[in-house]
Order: C-alpha cells, then structure tokens, then sequence
C-alpha cells in the first residue's frame, strides 16, 4: 500500500484533502450504504416488503455528515432530523445494516418502528435521531425546537436537518430560516438541502426560479454556500467547516449540496437504476485508484463481502416474525413508571 | 375569584415554577400584550413567535423532543387546521417509534362562539382533535379546572391540547383556586397588567397551591335522576342553568362535566345514563361528525336495553360558519333556551 497522498492537489475548488485512514473509512461506509440500499431494492422486488425509499446516489455527503455528527443522547449532542434517503449517515453512526432490512420487512424486531413505519424512516432516542416523516420538509418546522433547547443549555451540541430541494417549495422551509434568524434568538442549526434536482417525477428545472437554494439563505442573513455533495472530500471538509461554524457561533447555516438520484424517488417510480445521473461511488473509487489509496481488487472484494454479510442478514429477517396483532394498543401513550 | 384568563396564567406561574414549563409561546403571548386574552400576561417565560402556527406547531415538538416542556398557543383553534398533519405527527410519533419518543407538550388555543368573532374566531375544534389519536384533549368549563387541568397538562408526558371555551375566560368562578386571595381586587392588582405602559410593571404572584384536576375525570355538576346531561365548555354552564330551572318544574336532571374529552370518562356517564335511562349530549361543534355522535353512538351500542329514550346529540348546526350578526351566532349555535328546551322535551318521552 502506498503511503498518504494528496488525492485532488490538482483541483483546487476541492479544498484541502484528508488522510488515507479517513478515505479508506469514508469509502467502506460508502460502500456498505450502497450494498445497502441495492438490497432494500431487492427485498422489496421479491416481495420482503411493501415500499423502498432510499439514498443511493447520496453517499458521498451523507456518510462524511454521519463521521462528523456528535453522537449521542440529549442537549449536549448533535440531534438530527434526517429524511428518508439519509441510510448512509445512520451506517456512518455505527448503525448495523440489518435494522434497515428489519424496518423493510416490517418485522417486530424492527428497531425503529417495529413493523409500524416504512423503510428509511429511521429513528433512534439514544443518538438523537429524530424520527423522519413520510410528509415532506415538516422536519424543516421542528428542528428549531431542539436547536432553540441546546441554546439554552450551552455546550456544543447543534442540530442538523436535512431536506430535498423539491421540498423547500413547502412553507416548513420558509419556517426553518425565519425561525433559525430571529434576531431574538438566533439557533445554531446546520440547515441541509440535498439537492437532487428532482421532486418525484418533476424536475427541478420547471419549479426552481432561485439559482441555487443556497441563495434563499442570504435574506435571513443566514450564511450559505452550495457545494458538490457528489465528492465525499468537499463534503467532509465543506460539513465540517460549517459545523465548527454553528457550534462555535451559535447561529444558522443553510448548506445546498448537490447530489444524485440514482434509482428514482422510490419503488414508487421502479427503483430502477437511472444511468444518466453521476455516480459519487464510481468517481471516489476511480480517484482513489488513481491515487494508489485502494486497488481496484480491494475495493471489489470489500463490496463482495458486504454483498454476502447483508444477503445473510436478509435471509435471517425473513425468518423473523411480525409483530403480533395486538401490539397495535402498545405506546398509544407514555405512562409514567 | 379569578376568572378563567387568570386562572390559566396562574397554572401556567405554577408550571414556569414547579413543573419545569420553560417556553410558553405563540403569536402575541408574550408582552405587552401577554395573549389577545391575557391568558399569559406577564409569565417569566412567555414569548412572541413569528406569526406562523407551522413553525409554532412544529417547535413545540422539537422542543418536546429535546425533553422541555413547552405549552404553545395558537391564538385562536380557526388558525390551527394549516397545522393538521403537524398535530398527527406529534400524536403518531410515540407509536410509530414503537414507544422510543414521546412528546411532553401542551397546545392551548382558544375555541368556541360567544365574543361575535364572526367566521374566523367561533370555530370549535373539538371533533377534529378527538379524531387525533395519540393526543389527550381537555376543556375547563370553569376557572378552577382550568386551573387543575393546565396543571395536570403541564405534568403529562404526552401531547395535551388545551380547549379555551373563550366566552368563558372572563367568566368568574365559583371556587377559588387554592392560594389566590379572597378579594377579586386585590388579585387584579396583582397579577393584572396596568393600561397604558407595562415596561416596568411587574406581578406579584399569590402564593399558589398544587392542585391538578387528573386528566380523564369528569364531574357531576348537578345530580338527578330523570335525566343526564353530558357537556363540557361554553355549553356546560347553559346545562346546569338549564338543570336548575327545571327542577324548579319537577324535572330531576343529572349534568356532567366531561372536562377531558380523550380519554374521556366513560365510567362515570355510563353509571350515570343506567340511573337515568336518557341522555343528552351538548356542545357548539357543527353536529355532523360531531364528538357527540361518537358519545351516541357508544351509548346506544353498550346502553341500548337500559334506555327510556333514544340518546340524543344538540349541537351546532352544520353550516360553515357562524356569522357576525347576533342574530346570526344566536342561530347557529345551541344558546340557553334551546338546552332548556331539549332536556325538557328529552325528560318527556316516553317508550
């Protein structure tokens, strides 16, 4: 293996590079959340499941988002309340794969919802993670409740949400920055749009009169900036310096990043593979050949593997049973213990 | 007395002192105005949120969510409906997270006819937030109970949407709330905000008592054993008026106050309609899918042989809205002579 090196010293709207351990953990992330999503699709062409939406297309921003993330329960961490094409960043948390697959088979085991919620609506109390709703952008109206209680209680912790373009034609968007911007309280909220460039079958091109939705930022006065989400590097140096940004300062950051769709909105559309779309995966590993960070042979045998690992675990949930039908009376309420 | 404006900013004192209540918040609730009712006149915690009920909405949960206790308003409940998928969010996420998060939030909003608010401030939301599940829904018909009830709101550990029946909130009570004064002056000066420039003004809060009204519980507010009568805000104070007359002609009417609407004490109305044997249901929401229906309908489906007369529903009428002119308001929605009215003729029946 050759020792570190700079991977894009010849690009210079990339930023700074990082090091090899870094792109090798980015890269294996990546992959897990590819092989992933592509067994979701699966499971649900075989009938393991009712509906798919996911992310593949989107790895190359959400996995540096989850490596970056302060994890862990209450104010003193980072809360995110993600959408549902967001599988990469809860694998980059340290999520095991099969809680995925569980919540596709609607099985009782499901971590996130116990059979009761589609695939990619992950939530998880214990890390933050705030549950993701099927109703688009109404995470954009919520987030600043928890941005506004990690003000009051100091520290670092920031919260982060995440949202589609096609989404911020929702007034939840117009919400998030209002209320983000208030000069009697400014939040320190990471404010995310993966911008895809489509809204299910519409494109962005017919709805979008801004030129970047960055841009909307600039009227609250909140800082903002469009990056390639396409590059896992820009996005891990781009994330992190906006996070330093609301950590340290307190205050709003509206980040657009630019992303693919490469199997359509969801089993809705076909889940079918779309060729015509950029595929952050095959340009990070063509770099790091070139760049001699991992060989063609490694990284092939890294996706097998995963292959494997995650066709077992999809064999062992569909053994596993759903949930009974009376648990359907089960955390109607919380009671006190 | 206090009536049922201050008797909501006293529980809501209590809660920024005792329960842990941090942001009390909406459109205009915090100074100089302290709330277009003055429900939230000069607490510590109260603040002014953008005009936006989505963002209200939604903050209130966020705030749930990072374990505050928020109690949010929306200034009046016709404001409230471009907020619906907002309010099931926060009544599903308990359960669709399979028990991972529950939401400790209160939304108060003020409802009902009776201040000639025309079509935009008479609605009542009584029917629309039964049918979301995972809320608890309450509605004082006097100031001690919405003294008890925001107290017990404010202890929950679930979504409570607070009912204001606003013709009642400057009604003055009948029992006081534990710890205010004895004088109704004396409690104005203290808490009332002055006229005029209110920067330096500040309330002496009375020493107030714990005192929650639990959540669930209804109350019999006249016994008899002829009739029952089931009812909750505006409507409440007309049925125990209505009782009292007729027992003036001989007619022994049982009122109810259900104060909670979900989950509702059907314990409590069943004793009662197997005593009487006839049942009225009363309130102002239009009567076509009204919460009564759903009271009619479980009466008859579990009561059906201990009936004398078929249980009946007065409710508002099903047009979509309540005019300004008095004569209009007074039309369309149940006033004292009509409740008077139903029960005597519902005590008449005969099989």
């Amino acid at each position: 293996m050759s020792r570190p090196r700079l991977l894009n010293r010849d690009e210079a709207s990339s930023g700074p590079t990082l090091d090899r351990e870094l792109l090798v953990r980015i890269h294996d992330v990546m992959v897990k959340a590819r092989v992933l999503e592509e067994r979701l699709i699966q499971m649900y062409k075989q009938g393991h499941g009712f509906f798919w939406i996911g992310g593949p297309g989107e790895e190359a921003f959400n996995v540096p988002l989850g490596l970056l993330m302060k994890k862990g329960q209450g104010l003193d961490y980072d809360y995110l309340h993600a959408h549902y094409r967001q599988s990469a960043t809860l694998l980059a948390l340290g999520e095991e794969p099969i809680g995925a697959m569980r919540q596709m088979k609607n099985t009782a085991s499901d971590p996130y919802s116990g059979g009761r919620n589609f695939a990619g609506h992950f939530s998880k109390k214990e890390w933050n993670i705030a549950p993701v709703s099927s109703p688009i952008e109404v995470q954009y109206s919520i987030a600043p409740g928890t941005a506004m209680a990690q003000k009051r209680h100091g520290g670092d912790g920031i919260t982060i949400v995440t949202g589609g373009d096609a989404g911020t034609a929702e007034g939840d968007f117009a919400t998030c920055l209002v209320w983000s911007s208030r000069p009697a309280n400014p939040l320190p909220i990471l404010i995310i749009v993966t911008n895809n460039k489509w809204g299910i079958s519409t494109s962005a091109d017919g709805q979008h009169g801004e030129t970047n939705v960055a841009d909307r930022g600039r009227a609250f006065n909140i800082r903002s900036k469009t990056i390639n989400g396409n590059d896992p590097i820009e996005s891990y140096n781009e994330l992190k310096e906006a996070m330093e940004y609301v950590r340290k300062e307190r205050k709003p950051f509206l980040l657009e990043a630019r992303v693919s769709r490469l199997y359509g909105h969801s089993s809705a559309s076909g889940a079918n593979f779309v060729g015509n779309e950029m595929d952050c995966l095959k340009e990070f590993e063509a770099k790091l050949e070139k760049e001699g960070v991992l060989t063609r042979q490694q990284m092939d045998e890294l996706r097998n593997r995963y292959t494997e690992d995650m066709a077992a675990s999809a064999r062992l949930v569909r053994e596993e049973p759903l949930p009974a039908p009376e648990t359907i009376w089960n955390h109607i309420f919380a009671e006190k213990k | 007395m206090a009536n049922m404006a201050q008797a909501v900013r006293m529980a809501l004192h209590y809660a920024e002192e005792h329960l842990g209540v941090m942001d009390i918040f909406g459109e205009d609730v915090g100074m100089p105005l302290g709330g277009v009712f003055t429900a939230t006149q000069s607490l510590k915690t109260a603040w002014n949120s953008p005009l936006d009920e989505r963002g209200i909405i939604g903050t209130a949960i966020g705030l749930a969510m990072a374990g505050q206790r928020p109690v949010a308003e929306i200034q009046f409940a016709d404001y409230i409906y471009n907020t619906i998928d907002l309010l099931k969010i926060a009544g599903n996420t308990l359960w669709s997270t399979n028990g991972d998060w529950n939401l400790p939030m209160v939304v108060k909003t003020p409802v009902g006819s009776g201040i000639r608010g025309s079509i935009y401030h008479s609605h009542s939301f009584d029917a629309t937030a039964t049918h979301i599940p995972g809320w608890k829904i309450v509605m004082p018909s006097n100031p001690l109970d919405a003294y008890g009830l925001m107290i017990s709101a404010c202890q929950d550990l679930n979504p409570v949407m607070y009912l204001e029946p606003k013709a009642l909130l400057r009604v003055k009570g009948e029992e006081r709330i534990p710890g205010e004064p004895d004088d109704d002056r004396q409690l104005s000066k203290m808490i009332d905000a002055p006229l005029g420039d209110r920067s330096a003004w500040k309330p002496q809060w009375p020493a107030l008592e714990a005192y929650a009204v639990p959540i669930g519980k209804g109350k019999v507010v006249r016994e008899g054993t002829q009739v029952t009568v089931v009812s909750y805000g505006r409507t409440l104070p007309l049925c125990a008026k209505a009782a009292d007359t007729l027992r003036e002609e001989g007619v022994s009417v049982e009122v109810i106050d259900l104060r909670t609407l979900w989950p509702y004490d059907w314990d409590l109305l069943k004793s009662s309609i197997e005593k009487t044997g006839r049942v009225l249901y009363v309130n102002e929401d239009t009567e076509v899918t009204n919460f009564g229906e759903h009271l009619v309908r479980r009466t008859v489906e579990e009561l059906f042989y201990k009936l004398l007369a078929p249980p009946r529903l007065l409710a508002g009428k099903f047009v979509p809205g309540i005019g300004l002119a008095d004569t209009l308001e007074m039309a369309s929605v149940p006033q004292q002579a009509d409740v008077t009215q139903s029960i005597r003729s519902l005590a008449a029946e005969e099989p």
